[in-house]
């Protein structure tokens, strides 16, 4: 037998009974495109979690004094055992690289703030108007520090709105001039209490130029650099070029730690990859399921067609030949219903993504292949014991069933 | 060398607790080219010996030579493989495949045996061609008479060019001008040298064979040849 023939003999017999292969055809559909349409929704939220944490900063690479193999812990790195500290030219060296979008350079120091007879001590903050991005910050009024040179020193300050509360009451800070330490800084913006910090609360702090801040505490060294690389795949590269530029830059001694939020991220890929499969895995059980169906389906068709059996086998087919016909249909009927639930998938994901369009609903290439496989191999394993059947039967009594 | 040598032939079915013996003791030996009639009562056997004789049944004990070779060591597959090049079948309810064309029908064991499509049709069409059914070669079976529905199937039987036609009350459904027709069919690839059994109720035709077997319980009561009566 020729592949063409057995081909189109299958052909013939499935369009000579459509009901039988309509319901074939959508018990398969269904299957895979509950595969491709669940995998699909786990991917998209995969995606879309990740996205919204790589908003929310996770491009951001944190360089620390001191190496934290050293002392134990990271935080105490920053307090003992460093060698060299961090400087502002330190954080000037790491914007020199194509990768790197934004560098804030950060001081920081406890002071007390004054205003009309009012004193509270609060953590004063000394960066540069980049923080702001990097840390998604957002001012509930006035403006954030002006972008301007690092070394200016310039007498403003943005305040958080305890600090704002408790010295002005219900009065607006903007304008005011405060004292901090022994210096008086004008307030020109109140912060959001929405955003990132790096371990302080963001409504009692104040921040301050760099420079200021250097000034007021009477300092050169920097608490930390916070850099944040263009994108996520580009980290890695950003933090090697940060470990080595200060490697250089402080005579060949790596005493600096650099920090990723990378982790975290993995994390969340890992936990919404394994949901991604667990759906995916569900949906494949009625992919098993349409398989039962294609042999309860094709064992009726073989008891249909026993009479045609009989005919085959004495015009001189072989039972083997009789098992490829039979076959030949099942995988013709599961390869159909495939292409067909792969269509309804897509097509239903392109919806939900018109509908959401913050989901991008696209199935992930294994799980469209993997669908698709299963299918056409449900139907081929599901299909062996009806054609099977058709092959034992006895042609003489084949024969005589009408 | 005879196309056919059957030694001690049995066949035993199990029907329940009984064992019911359709075939007894067969011994017979066919020449090529003769032309048999197979006669007898119901249930006498007739049909289980066409079945063996065609390798669609296997008896139960004896020896089937078919060309002077055992038959009852033959595979299935080999047995499919005897059957496609050397045996055709004509069956009182014609059996075709009632989705396919008479044209699709005819070519079953050519695509079977894996002939090229190009040679398919040109064999398909000239013998339909012969038997007067040019025009009906697209027709279902459901389309065509009880006479052409026969024709259909003696094409069948006889496009791989088999030594021996087996047919089993091959008029039985037709009336009787389709069914002389059939006889005639029959009896003239007959007479180009293939050996012919029919199995008929009909004693017209039956006499019309030159060898005649009646058939009694299982055993050959009477094998008459021409003249003979």
């Amino acid at each position: 037998m020729k592949t063409f023939d057995v081909v189109r003999f299958s052909f013939h017999s499935v369009e000579r009974s459509p009901a039988r292969t309509a319901l074939m055809l959508l018990a398969m559909s269904i299957g895979v495109a509950a595969v491709v349409l669940l995998t699909g929704l786990g991917e998209a939220s995969r995606r879309y979690v990740i996205e919204e944490f790589a908003s929310l900063g996770t491009n951001l690479v944190i360089v620390l004094p001191g190496k934290a193999a050293t002392t134990g812990g990271t935080l105490g790195a920053s307090l003992g055992g460093t060698t060299r500290d961090l400087t502002i030219d330190d954080a000037i060296a790491v914007t020199r690289h194509h990768q790197v979008r934004r560098v804030a350079p950060v001081v920081v120091g406890e002071a007390s703030v004054q205003y009309a007879g009012l004193q509270r001590e609060a953590p004063i903050f000394g960066s540069t108007s980049q923080l702001q991005r990097i840390l998604h910050w957002q001012v509930v009024a006035g403006q954030f520090l002006p972008a301007s040179d690092w070394a200016r020193a310039s007498p403003v300050c943005v305040i958080g709105r305890t600090i704002e509360s408790e010295l002005f009451g219900q009065e607006s800070a903007i304008g005011h001039w405060i004292r901090i330490g022994e210096s008086r800084f004008r307030v020109i913006g109140v912060l959001a209490s929405e955003g990132q910090t790096i371990s302080f609360d963001i409504e009692e702090m104040v921040i301050v130029p760099v420079a200021s801040a250097m000034s007021l505490f009477n300092t050169q060294t920097l608490f930390r650099i916070l850099v944040e690389a263009d994108t996520r795949e580009s980290m890695s590269s950003v933090k090697e070029f940060i470990s080595n530029t200060i490697a250089v830059r402080h005579y060949g001694e790596e005493d600096v730690t650099v920090i990723t939020q990378d982790a975290v991220l993995d994390t969340f890929d890992q936990i919404f990859t394994a949901l991604t499969m667990t759906v995916g895995g569900i949906a494949a059980i009625s992919l098993a399921v349409a398989g039962v169906l294609i042999m309860n389906v094709m064992l009726v068709a073989v008891s249909q067609r026993t009479n045609e059996v009989g005919v085959l086998k004495a015009v001189g087919a072989a039972p083997h030949q009789i098992v490829i016909l039979f076959l030949a249909e099942a995988a013709l009927l599961s390869f159909f219903g495939a292409l067909i639930g792969l269509g309804v998938g897509l097509a239903g994901g392109w919806l939900l993504s018109q509908i959401y369009p913050a989901l991008d609903m696209t199935p992930p290439i294994w799980a469209v292949v993997a669908a698709a496989g299963v299918a056409i191999a449900t139907g081929l394993i599901f299909g062996i014991l009806p054609a099977r059947r058709a092959a034992q039967l006895d042609p003489v009594l084949a024969l005589s069933k009408r | 060398m005879s196309l056919i040598n059957l030694v001690d032939i049995q066949r035993v079915f199990q029907v329940g607790d009984e064992q019911v013996h359709a075939l007894q003791d067969v011994d017979l030996t066919i020449e090529h080219g003769e032309y048999l009639s197979l006669m007898g009562p119901s249930g006498s056997g007739k049909s289980t010996l066409l079945n063996v004789l065609g390798l669609l049944d296997r008896p139960t004990a004896g020896l089937y030579e078919l060309n002077e070779r055992d038959t009852t060591t033959l595979t299935d597959v080999e047995q499919a493989h005897v059957r496609s090049q050397k045996i055709g079948f004509v069956f009182q309810f014609f059996q075709l495949v009632p989705r396919l064309t008479a044209f699709e029908n005819v070519e079953l064991p050519l695509m079977l045996g894996g002939v090229s499509v190009a040679e398919r049709r040109e064999r398909v069409s000239s013998i339909l061609t012969k038997t007067g059914l040019a025009d009906r070669m697209d027709h279902r079976p459901d389309q065509l008479s009880g006479g052409e529905r026969q024709r259909v199937a003696i094409a069948r039987a006889t496009i791989n060019e088999p030594e021996l036609i087996l047919a089993d009350e091959p008029t039985g459904n037709l009336d009787s001008k389709s069914g002389g027709e059939v006889v005639s069919i029959l009896e003239r690839l007959n007479a180009n040298g293939l050996t012919l059994i029919v199995v008929t109720h009909d004693m017209d035709i039956g006499q019309r064979a030159s060898r005649r077997l009646k058939m009694i319980d299982g055993c050959i009561a009477e094998d008459l040849r021409e003249g003979a009566s």
